[in-house]
């Protein structure tokens, strides 16, 4: 692990220093922020000072207290959403390629028109019915973007699943289950890695753009999507506020595309 | 031929099936409400009597498919109920929208579709120089980043900065073509820069891919120039994963928009989705989600019926 990592490029360091950082802010909040999360400490926009390190807020509430608190919101939320995306998707997935048959057919024919709705719009409709809480907010959009998990663990699986190693696990008569857990998902680790990055990516905008549009984390819970949104009034009155939550954002999802960028090109074989 | 023109019908009856089942989730969604609509909306303030009056307005006492029936029926012929907000008709408040989304993506596509094909016709030309490099970190960036964060960039830098530019894209249906064009110019550059940096990626792809070929290898050792090479033999072969390419992200586009149109406070049918989200105004969420819809399937079928009849080898395989 050690020595693939002294053989990555600068690029992928770049990213994992972006990674860890933004971890190390989400998991320290607490101790970091000099703040309490929805204090309100100063005045309306106030600029740069030796006591806000980046200013204040549309209410005056500590700029920097509320990017350290929005990255543990953003990032925690957004981790759990593609796990539990992955969960879903990549256990169908997995139970598609090996039961194939009219078990396959179904799911991937449901996959498929879910698939054929645009992402944002599904999201919207649903939270038009049930109303934007975090619970909803985790399960909508995990069950949108297992359907993209679905279709690689699936594709993935299916190979796997011609090996003689399956065939002799189940000529010894191991069960559904067993064949899963100890012959597919070792071998299709790798490629759904790389994919977990993607998703966590997509997922992480996707959530960023709701509470941007005001249907995601709701406040007073800090958030950096809906940290634009409260503050973009500023800009027009030439304050910057609102490019700093949307430059983190922007930040960690190129910070992890460089991870991922590296992790597919060593898994696609391609050394040069 | 006929090969073609059956997968073509196979495809659209797909199509026509998925909008089918996608209607029915957007009705049944609805129905799933805990409680109903009527409960919902009127909220904290509902007494027996508002909500029966509420229902039969909504004919709700009717039994579901039958309401899905007329729905369905009344959608087809455009008229899509009245909003339960300020009680015009839902039609009505579409319309106009609608067309100005429509003319917010297809500017966007006039911009970005010429400059995304240039710039990967001209990356794959000189692929693994420092131009290639540059542009290829330019884009997957573009592809990193929120589009609100690109959009707030471009405000700062040509509305609030330059002053060259409104940094709010108010149209109204009196204004000239030229001045609607200027108006709507910040959204449309910043969809182009999120749009081009995808399409440039996969053109520049397709063509390397095409580059690859023997009959490619060929016309360099008969000593034809590159650029000749590029134009001439690879790009009309890489023109079906382009076609492709191009239709896929104006489907993209259209739904896109979303975001790009409450940065900007532009009166399209995002933004209006966006409103009624937010207000629960049911009516207008379910007719704007189904046109969003039907936009995104008809254009990702027309890159399918495309790509199929601009690459013979396609003619034959299934799909």
């Amino acid at each position: 692990m050690l020595s693939l990592l002294r053989q990555s490029p600068l690029s992928a360091r770049i990213g994992l220093g972006i990674v860890i950082l933004n971890c190390l802010v989400a998991i320290f909040a607490p101790w970091i922020a000099p703040y309490d999360e929805t204090a309100v400490v100063g005045e309306v926009w106030e600029t740069v000072s030796a006591r806000f390190y980046l200013g204040t807020d549309h209410i005056g509430r500590d700029l920097f207290t509320r990017m350290v608190y929005g990255a543990r919101n953003t990032i925690a939320l957004a981790f759990i959403t593609t796990a539990l995306s992955f969960m879903f998707g990549s256990l169908l997935g997995f139970v598609a390629a090996v039961k194939g048959g009219w078990i396959d057919q179904v799911l991937s024919r449901l996959i498929d028109v879910i698939m054929s709705f645009p992402t944002l719009i599904f999201a919207l409709m649903i939270l038009s019915v049930l109303g934007s809480s975090i619970p909803t907010l985790i399960f909508t959009i995990a069950l949108l973007d297992s359907t993209r998990v679905y279709r690689l663990s699936r594709a993935v699986a299916m190979d796997i699943e011609v090996m003689e190693f399956v065939e002799v696990a189940r000529l010894r008569g191991e069960g559904l289950w067993w064949i899963i857990r100890h012959e597919i998902l070792p071998n299709a680790l790798p490629p759904l890695t790389a994919e977990f990055g993607l998703r966590f990516c997509f997922v992480f905008l996707f959530i960023a753009s709701l509470s941007f549009l005001g249907l995601g984390i709701q406040p007073p819970l800090a958030d950096w999507g809906g940290m634009v949104r409260e503050n973009a009034g500023a800009i027009t009155f030439g304050i910057f506020t609102p490019l700093i939550p949307a430059g983190a954002i922007a930040f960690l999802t190129v910070g992890v595309n460089m991870i991922v960028d590296w992790f597919l090109h060593l898994s696609s074989g391609l050394h040069e | 031929m006929k090969n073609v023109i059956w997968h073509i019908l196979k495809r659209i009856g797909a199509s026509l099936a998925t909008i089918f089942v996608i209607s029915v989730i957007i009705f049944i969604g609805v129905e799933l409400l805990p409680g109903d609509v009527a409960d919902t909306v009127l909220g904290q303030s509902a007494t027996p009597e508002t909500v029966e009056a509420f229902r039969r307005e909504l004919k709700l006492d009717l039994p579901p498919h039958i309401r899905y029936v007329t729905w369905l029926k009344n959608f087809v012929q455009g008229d899509f109920g009245n909003s339960l907000a300020n009680k015009r008709p839902v039609a009505e408040l579409i319309s106009w929208r609608f067309s100005n989304t429509l003319f917010l993506a297809a500017t966007t596509a006039l911009i970005a579709v010429p400059l995304a094909i240039l710039l990967g016709i001209l990356a794959a030309f000189y692929r693994n120089t420092l131009y290639d490099k540059v542009i290829s970190t330019t884009t997957l960036s573009f592809i990193s980043f929120p589009e609100f964060f690109v959009a707030y960039i471009l405000i700062a830098l040509f509305s609030v900065k330059m002053e060259l530019f409104p940094s709010i894209a108010m149209i109204d249906p009196h204004m000239g073509l030229g001045r609607k064009f200027y108006t709507i110019l910040l959204p449309a550059l910043t969809l182009t820069c999120v749009v081009t940096a995808h399409m440039m990626r996969q053109t520049r792809a397709a063509i390397i891919n095409v580059l690859a070929s023997a009959y490619i290898e060929m016309a360099e050792i008969k000593g034809i120039r590159r650029l000749r090479i590029i134009i001439h033999h690879a790009f009309p072969n890489s023109l079906s994963p382009v076609i492709n390419v191009v239709a896929v992200n104006l489907a993209y586009l259209v739904v896109g928009v979303v975001i790009v149109e409450v940065v900007f406070v532009y009166p399209g049918l995002g933004q209006l989705l966006v409103d009624s989200v937010a207000k629960r105004d049911l009516p207008v969420v379910q007719a704007s989600g189904l046109i969003f819809s039907i936009t995104y399937i008809g254009l990702n079928l027309l890159a399918d019926v495309l790509s199929m009849l601009s690459n013979p080898k396609l003619r034959q395989s299934q799909f």
